[in-house]
Formats: structure tokens, C-alpha cells, sequence
């Protein structure tokens, strides 16, 4: 085990102050070390997406990140999503939907679909599609989750 | 209202979709951790283990008091192979767990894992069927001579006569390649000692926790009393997580050895290579058809590569016994020979998935159709019109009994949204302009919803098959009902809430469901199979008549009327055209003033039911439209049709997503998913970046059409649909491609039918070398 080393990250506006090995990448700092266990881990290894968290407003692998590196970073993960009680237009449009299963994919496909309408609120079907296709999902075929967030890109522009 | 048939949003959603589930990984969180020195050796002979000063090492010399993991089925023809926790002196496929180290964290006790030095003696190793039946081959387990290790075979007693009759004999093989279930969330467990009454409490990610806990109490030798499984959210299963595997083994054995808490959480990699593999099968078919192009026998000759050990506790022979069973499928014909072999290789062992071997035997079925259709110079639709099993009830070659579905009619319903005449044109006009697009049909049955009595046939050491239901009113009026289904993902408390909820008359929101934990539910098989809803639907609707028989005699003294003229809806029983009171009320009335109703509350206001069907059929229609780009193998579906009937739909939302999710496995099934090893064992694809699951870049649209037949063979009427996406698409996907193709010579036998095989294809048919 190699030193441990002080980290201040910024996650959904609050702030967390944890120790940690050079190696641990942000994913595992966040679920072991920060207790925000909605970040899923699927392959470890950049595929799947299931980790995909936002960076400065940009979708992220957590898995493929450093810690480290998110320091002085404007990290944003699924328990941001909703305000209080009420959800976000996304999780709604999941939920109208049924644009999750087993629900292990979904708080990656969430971040991901926020962080590409936030940048791209008119972003065309066709685009849409190829930037959803970072993510895997096992369980719905897809269609619902692509309806789900052309359903929440209308919501998102009011 | 009727809750019944509306399509109802999830109750699961809430929490998975603001990060609040609680998966395995997350409750394993401050424990110690596992992680286990994997075989490199596909075969050969453990020389020494040496792990690193100070480690805290487990080999197989510490395990002397726990027995191997047993999968039997009572047969003449199956012989049983015992897998070690950890193997004490050989090895037998890449990925098998050789010993287990434990660290206070995830990176140190891979850091001490991989600081163990494994010396092994490698020997050649049995990795294909063709290897393995090779004569003279070496034994991948002494006590199965020729490695042969379940071998059925079924003649009737009109074989011979009817395929001497047959005036066209069609004769094809199809191969089906490995493929992994491929969870998103892959397996892992969690056990936690507690030291107050020296209890494991293991939290993983399974489908089956009662069976686990009986399997993991027999290995390890203690009651199943000091034992209670979890399966919390689980991110999908596709069959991967019935098994009993080494690793819970271990974690429990661990947490009691050592007293404290120990998690093995598995990576995509392990899940890859050592999670279970599925669909590695070669079918030899004949059909002997009529000269009206009717078939008249058939004969297969099955092989199936089971890996290293049958998985526990159903065994290897839920692919092969399917197989030789099942094959028949929505055919009309009686006259069988079959001979079906499960054969042991040097390769990680096979779980079901979804559908088992019915995606490769509706393969096989439907590309013997399409061949023998072109044979014998009649259309696709024709020839299966012909064949189709019209009457109903029905009883198939091998004696299952097919109860009323709608074969015929959801082919003409398929032929009728595809405009069959107008795509015939398009795709001529598309050929002259140098353009290749094709029209594959698909039509299969699925037995679902199946109980003791279809699984006592298959001989296993363990009969599964019913599910219980325990449920209870709160004084609040609200229900819980606790089962022995065990779901991961399906929406199924969702929808067995609208069932409950027709019976009691209360809405769904008042309805809690607890599923998959030993202490909580009551004994059942957990849910895999397209079982639940028809099992446990079942079981509640049983159950929740039973809550609603004891509130009708309360209701009929407290307003002073006849039970029978008592109806209960919307929150209330009524009078028929009278008064009324709440449910709420009954419940409080029952429990609170109990002095009053003595009768009706013996045993408080609970309900116990159990329900064990013979089982039901769903079946389906699929068509599909794909280009292929001749040039470069590529295959690009234009449009998916499916019809399908799975009786009535208790959630018709939940039913299409199911759907969709099974035809996205299907088409991966039929056009990209590969498990590939070398010809020494090692396994080629141990990331996703090599085992290629499709994005929404490559799954269509699906349409998804429902013909409604009610099962009478079920109470509510459903029948199972979680599997009949995945059986019918990669037969309709390969004819269509086969159709497109056709003009160049090329039929495809063999799915996955990736582009560089489809290019093989059109080479070889142009004389070209491959």
C-alpha cells in the first residue's frame, strides 16, 4: 500500500475531504470514500459507462479517472440529479417511460443524457443516438431510454 | 377499475433512479475483501502454490472439511462430476479459482493476488466438441469416458417408417458460438458475521437466495438456520445467477473462519472468463418432408460443449434435455429420432440464458424451414403455414403438451405489417440497382410458467418448481406480501401488485412487496425461467383471495348484509347498491376490536398460498428487414416486427419492455456476441472492448404487436415472456440475411453471423479462398 494522500473534492455543491492512495480512481473514491454509492462500476475498464459522472458539466468515465485528478473539479453525480423530492426531468422521463430495468446502467445513462442536452439542447435524433451509444444497458433494447430523453430534451428547454 | 392490463409506472424506480438502490458492491462497503488467484492453465497440474510472506492465503488443504459443489440429475445416461471450492491438485479451465487471498481492502488483496506465484503443469486441453469427441482424446474428468457426460436419446416408434416415406430430404447444420449473459452488474457477495449469535448474513447478487442457501448449508455442513441470504437490487441476471458457484462458498466459509466481514466483489473480467458461458452447440438436422412440402420426421443429432462441471443444481442437462425435448417446437409432426449429448470440455462451465437452447434450436427449426422452402420451391410464410400446429390442445413428438396459442395467426399478422408482395418488389428493384435487402421470419413457442410438475421430468437431485406467497393486512389496510420469487429487474412487484390489487380492491400504492431474503420470504425457486409472473401472479392472487375471503365476513357482520351482495373496489367494500365501508376500517376493525371477530381472525389477518402449474406456452412471430453491405459484411436491420401472445398481460408496458430488451439480446446473439478461446483455452475475450455487446447505435426500433390468448392453463390467465425475445430474433435476423443474401449463393448455418463471416460466406461461393 502506498502513502495516502489528502483530497478536497467538490461533489453535487458539497464539499468532501478524504484520504486516499495516488491510485484510487475517482469511482472508487466516490462510492467507498465519499459513501455515494449510486456511481455504478460495469467493466472498469471504459466501456460500459455505467461510472459516467459529470466533470465540470462534461460526461466522465469515473472509472478511468484519477481522484486525484477531480480535485478543484465541479463533480456531479446521480444523487444530484433530483431537487429534494422532486426529480429531475430526466429521472422523470425514465420513469414515464420505462426507460430502466434493472436500473444497474441508468445512473450512468442519467449523467450521460444530462451532460449532452446541457451542452446540446437541440442536439438532432441522429446525433442523439451516437452519443447514447457510450453506454451499455442490458435489460430495455434501448428504445425507451432514447424516448425517455428526447422526452426530458422538450422538458429541459422549457 | 381493473388494475389488470394498465400499464402501470414501475414502484422500482424511484430509488434506482436517484442513486438510492442498494446493489451488493454497496452494501459491501468496509469490508474485508477476496479476491481469487485464477487458473492462466486451461488443463494441468498444480506443482505448488506460493503466496507471498505474511498473506492471508486460502489453497484447497484448508478446505478439507467442506465438500465439492455436487450437480446431479437421477439418470442412467448422466454422469455426475464433483467440483472442488478449490481445486487441490489439477486444473481444469482458464479462470477457475485456485486459491483466495484476503487484505483489508480491494487493492491490496489484488496486489496479494497477483504476488501469488502459481506453478502449474500445463497439459494439452479438450477445448471444442470436435476435441473432445475426437477419438483417443484425453479425458477432461477420469470418470467420463469419451467425455461424454449426459447423453439422451428419444426414437418413436414411427421414425423409420416416416422418414423412409419423405420425398425430400432437407439435411443442415447450425452452429451456435459461446456466449457470455453478460449482466451490467456482474456477480459478487457480502458476507457478515455477527458475532452476538455467530449468523452469516450473505447479501449477492443471485436469483435463486433459497436455493443458495440450501446449497451453500450442504456444502459447508451446517444448518441452513445459521445462514440468511440476500439478494438485494440486482443488476440483472439472464439466468448467470442461479448457480451456486465457488466464490459464496468461500465468502462464507471465510467470514466464519475468521469472524468478521468479507466481500468478493467479481470484476467484468472474472465475470467474463470464469461468470458461466452459455449456447456452444452444433445441431446435425434432417427434415424428411412430404411432397405438399409437409415434414414428416425429423432427426437431430445434438451436441452441446458444457465446459468443465454442470452448474448446480439444475445441471447441464437444461441445455441438452431442452434440446432433445423441446426441439419440435410449433410443428406439426410425430415421427422423432434424437440423440443429444452434453460433452465436457476444458472451458468455463454453461448457465441457462435467457431462453437456454431454445435460441438455438428455433434457429435450427427455422433455418431447416427456410432451406427446405427453397428446397422444394414454396414461399417461407407457405411453408411454415403447412406445418404450424393449428389444434389445440396439442401433444408435441416428445409428449409436451401444447395448450391453446395463436402460431398460424401471429405469422399472418407479421405477414400482414410487413406487406410481404410490396417488400418482394422493393427488394428486387433494390438488387438491380446492385443493393442487397432481405426478409427472415421466425416462428417459435416458449414453455413458461412451469412448476413441479414439468421439472420432476427432468430427473433433477433437486425438483423446483412452486412459489409460496405469504401475505398480510396491516390495521392500515395496507398489504404485504412476502415471496419466494426473486426479482432483478423485471417490474415484477409492480405487476404483482395490480394483480393483488384487483382482489382486495386497494389501490397499488398500498401494496408492498418483499422478495429475496431468507428471513423474510418463504421458501421458493426465485425467478428465472419466465416463471414469475405466472408462478408467483399466481400464488398472490391466491394469497390476496384468501385476505379477501376473512375482510368479507367482516364486512357482511359490521353492515349487516349478505357476503355474496358484497363487492370490494376502490378502497371499500359496498353493498350492492348500498352502504359501505373502507378497507382501512375492516383491517383496523379486525385487528382492534378482535373480541368481535374471532372467527375471521384465526391467524391474524394473513394468508398463506402456494401455486405449482404444469406450465403454458407463449409463442411469437418475429419478421425482420435487413441490408447487407456485400462488400463489407455488414448487416443493418431496416425494420423489426414481433408478434407475440403470452396470454393475458398483467402490465402491458412491462410486457413491451420486455420484448425489446429480448430481441436486443437476440439480434447481439445473432450478429456480434462472441466468446472466443484459442486452441490452448485461453480466452480471447475478457473485456467488453472484445466481447462485442451492441449500443443503441445498433439496436433497431422494435415494433411489438400482442395477440391475447387467455392461458387456461394458469389462474390469471398469463402466460411467461422474459425469454421469447432472445429465442426468436436470431433465427429471424440469420433468415433474413440468408434472404438478402441469397442472390449471391450464400445460406448462413452459424450465428453469431459476424461481418468477416458473412464475408467468408460470399468468398467461398464465388470459388474465392476463404
Amino acid at each position: 500500500m502506498s502513502e495516502r494522500i489528502a483530497l478536497a473534492l467538490t461533489v453535487n455543491g458539497q464539499p468532501f475531504d478524504i484520504n486516499v492512495e495516488p491510485r484510487r480512481s475517482l469511482a472508487d473514491a466516490l462510492r467507498e470514500d465519499c459513501g455515494l454509492t449510486g456511481t455504478h462500476l460495469g467493466c472498469e475498464h471504459g466501456v460500459c459507462g455505467a461510472c459516467t459522472v459529470l466533470i465540470d458539466g462534461q460526461p466522465i468515465r469515473a472509472c478511468l479517472m484519477f481522484a486525484v485528478q477531480s480535485e478543484g473539479t465541479e463533480i456531479r453525480t446521480v444523487e444530484g440529479l433530483a431537487d429534494g423530492d422532486s426529480l429531475h426531468p430526466m429521472q422523470q422521463a425514465f420513469h414515464d417511460h420505462h426507460g430502466l430495468q434493472c436500473g444497474f446502467c441508468t445512473p450512468g445513462f442519467l449523467m450521460l443524457a444530462v451532460g449532452v442536452l446541457e451542452s446540446q439542447p437541440d442536439i438532432s435524433d441522429e446525433a442523439l443516438v451516437e452519443a447514447l451509444s457510450s453506454n451499455i444497458c442490458r435489460c430495455t433494447g434501448y428504445q425507451n431510454i432514447v424516448k425517455a430523453v428526447r422526452a426530458a430534451a422538450e422538458q429541459m428547454r422549457q | 377499475m381493473s388494475w389488470i392490463g394498465h400499464p402501470l409506472p414501475r414502484s422500482e424506480d424511484s430509488a434506482l433512479l436517484r442513486g438510492l438502490g442498494l446493489f451488493t458492491a454497496d452494501e459491501a462497503r468496509g469490508t474485508k475483501r477476496i479476491s481469487f488467484v485464477r487458473s492462466p492453465i486451461a488443463r494441468g497440474r498444480i506443482v505448488s502454490i506460493t503466496a507471498p510472506p505474511g498473506a492471508t492465503i486460502i489453497t484447497a488443504a484448508d478446505l478439507e472439511d467442506v465438500k465439492p459443489i455436487r450437480a446431479i440429475l437421477h439418470r442412467d445416461d448422466f454422469i455426475p462430476v464433483d467440483q472442488p471450492i478449490l481445486p487441490a491438485d489439477r486444473v481444469t479451465f482458464v479462470g477457475q479459482p485456485v486459491a483466495a487471498v484476503i487484505a483489508p481492502s480491494l487493492e491490496e488483496a489484488e496486489d496479494l493476488a497477483e504476488a501469488v506465484e502459481l506453478d502449474i503443469e500445463p497439459e494439452p486441453a479438450i477445448v471444442g466438441i470436435d476435441d473432445a469427441l475426437a477419438s483417443g482424446a484425453e479425458l477432461v474428468h477420469p470418470n467420463v469416458p469419451g467425455n461424454v457426460t449426459l447423453e439422451g436419446r428419444i426414437e418413436t416408434p414411427t421414425f423409420a417408417a416416416a422418414m423412409a416415406s419423405a420425398s425430400e430430404i432437407v439435411e443442415i447444420e447450425i452452429r451456435s458460438k459461446r456466449q457470455s449473459a453478460m449482466p451490467m452488474e456482474a456477480r459478487g457477495g457480502s458476507a457478515r458475521f455477527d458475532r452476538a449469535s455467530g449468523r452469516i448474513t450473505l447479501t449477492c447478487s443471485v436469483q435463486m437466495p433459497h436455493m443458495l442457501r440450501t446449497g451453500l448449508a450442504d456444502v459447508l455442513g451446517i444448518p441452513e438456520a445459521d445462514l440468511r441470504v440476500i439478494a438485494p437490487d440486482v443488476g440483472g441476471g439472464f439466468g448467470q445467477k442461479m448457480p451456486l458457484i465457488p466464490e459464496y462458498v468461500l465468502a462464507v466459509w471465510a467470514a466464519r473462519r475468521f469472524g468478521c466481514d468479507i466481500a468478493w466483489i467479481e470484476d467484468r473480467r472474472e465475470n467474463l472468463i470464469a461468470g458461466f458461458h452459455s449456447r456452444d452447440q452444433v445441431y446435425h438436422i434432417r427434415g424428411g418432408f412430404d411432397a405438399d412440402a409437409r415434414l414428416v420426421a425429423l432427426e437431430g443429432d445434438l451436441f452441446c460443449n458444457i465446459g468443465a462441471y454442470s452448474c448446480f443444481p439444475i445441471t447441464c442437462g437444461v441445455e441438452v434435455l431442452m434440446a432433445m425435448g423441446e426441439l419440435p417446437g410449433p410443428y406439426d409432426f410425430s415421427a422423432y429420432k434424437v440423440r443429444s449429448r452434453g460433452i465436457a470440455t476444458n472451458t468455463c462451465p454453461m448457465a441457462p440464458y435467457r431462453g437456454v437452447s431454445r435460441p438455438v434450436m428455433a434457429f435450427a427449426m427455422e433455418r431447416l424451414m427456410d432451406t427446405a422452402a427453397t428446397q422444394l420451391g414454396i414461399s417461407p410464410i407457405e411453408i411454415r403455414r403447412r406445418n404450424l400446429v393449428t389444434e389445440f390442445p396439442y401433444q408435441t413428438a416428445t409428449g409436451v403438451p401444447l395448450d391453446a396459442g395463436t402460431y398460424v395467426e401471429s405469422l399472418d399478422a407479421a405477414e400482414a405489417l410487413i406487406d410481404v408482395s410490396a417488400f418482394r418488389a422493393r427488394q428486387a428493384d433494390a438488387q438491380r440497382n446492385g443493393r442487397f435487402i432481405g426478409l427472415g421470419f421466425a416462428v417459435f413457442n416458449e414453455r413458461s410458467g412451469f412448476g413441479t410438475p414439468v421439472f420432476a421430468g427432468r430427473k433433477m437431485d433437486i425438483t423446483l418448481g412452486f412459489e409460496t406467497v405469504e401475505m398480510v393486512m396491516d390495521p392500515s389496510g395496507y398489504v404485504e406480501a412476502r415471496i419466494g420469487a426473486s426479482p432483478h429487474g423485471q417490474g415484477l412487484k409492480t405487476a404483482l401488485s395490480q394483480v393483488i390489487a384487483d382482489e382486495i380492491g386497494i389501490a397499488p400504492s398500498g401494496i408492498r412487496i418483499v422478495s429475496g431474503d431468507t428471513d423474510r420470504t418463504p421458501y421458493g425457486w426465485g425467478t428465472f425461467a419466465s416463471r414469475s409472473m405466472v408462478i408467483a401472479g399466481g400464488a398472490c392472487k391466491l394469497a390476496a383471495q384468501g385476505i379477501r375471503d376473512k375482510l368479507v365476513n367482516v364486512a357482511a357482520r359490521m353492515l349487516q348484509a349478505d357476503p355474496n351482495e358484497i363487492k370490494f373496489a376502490d378502497g371499500e367494500a359496498r353493498v350492492r347498491g348500498g352502504a359501505a365501508i373502507t378497507i382501512r376500517e375492516l383491517a383496523r376493525a379486525v385487528h382492534h376490536s378482535s373480541h368481535l371477530f374471532k372467527d375471521d381472525f384465526e391467524n391474524g389477518l394473513t394468508s398463506i398460498a402456494t401455486y405449482d402449474p404444469a406450465g403454458t406456452f407463449s409463442n411469437a412471430c418475429h419478421a425482420v428487414i435487413v441490408e447487407v453491405d456485400p462488400e463489407t459484411g455488414r448487416v443493418r436491420i431496416e425494420r423489426y416486427v414481433s408478434v407475440e401472445d403470452a396470454g393475458r398481460l398483467i402490465n402491458p408496458m412491462i410486457a413491451e419492455g420486455q420484448a425489446h430488451g429480448g430481441i436486443a439480446q437476440g439480434i447481439a446473439n445473432a450478429l456480434h456476441e462472441e466468446i472466443v478461446y484459442d486452441e490452448h483455452g485461453n480466452i480471447l475475450t475478457a473485456t467488453l472492448a472484445d466481447y462485442l455487446v451492441p449500443s443503441c447505435a445498433e439496436i433497431p426500433r422494435i415494433e411489438v404487436h400482442h395477440l391475447e390468448t387467455i392461458s387456461e392453463a394458469t389462474i390469471t390467465g398469463a402466460k411467461g415472456l422474459g425469454e421469447g425475445g432472445t429465442i426468436g430474433a436470431p433465427a429471424a435476423v440469420i433468415n433474413a440475411i440468408s434472404d438478402a443474401l441469397a442472390p449471391l449463393g450464400v445460406s448462413p448455418y452459424e450465428m453469431p453471423m459476424t461481418p468477416q463471416r458473412i464475408r467468408a460466406l460470399i468468398r467461398a461461393s464465388r470459388g474465392a479462398p476463404a
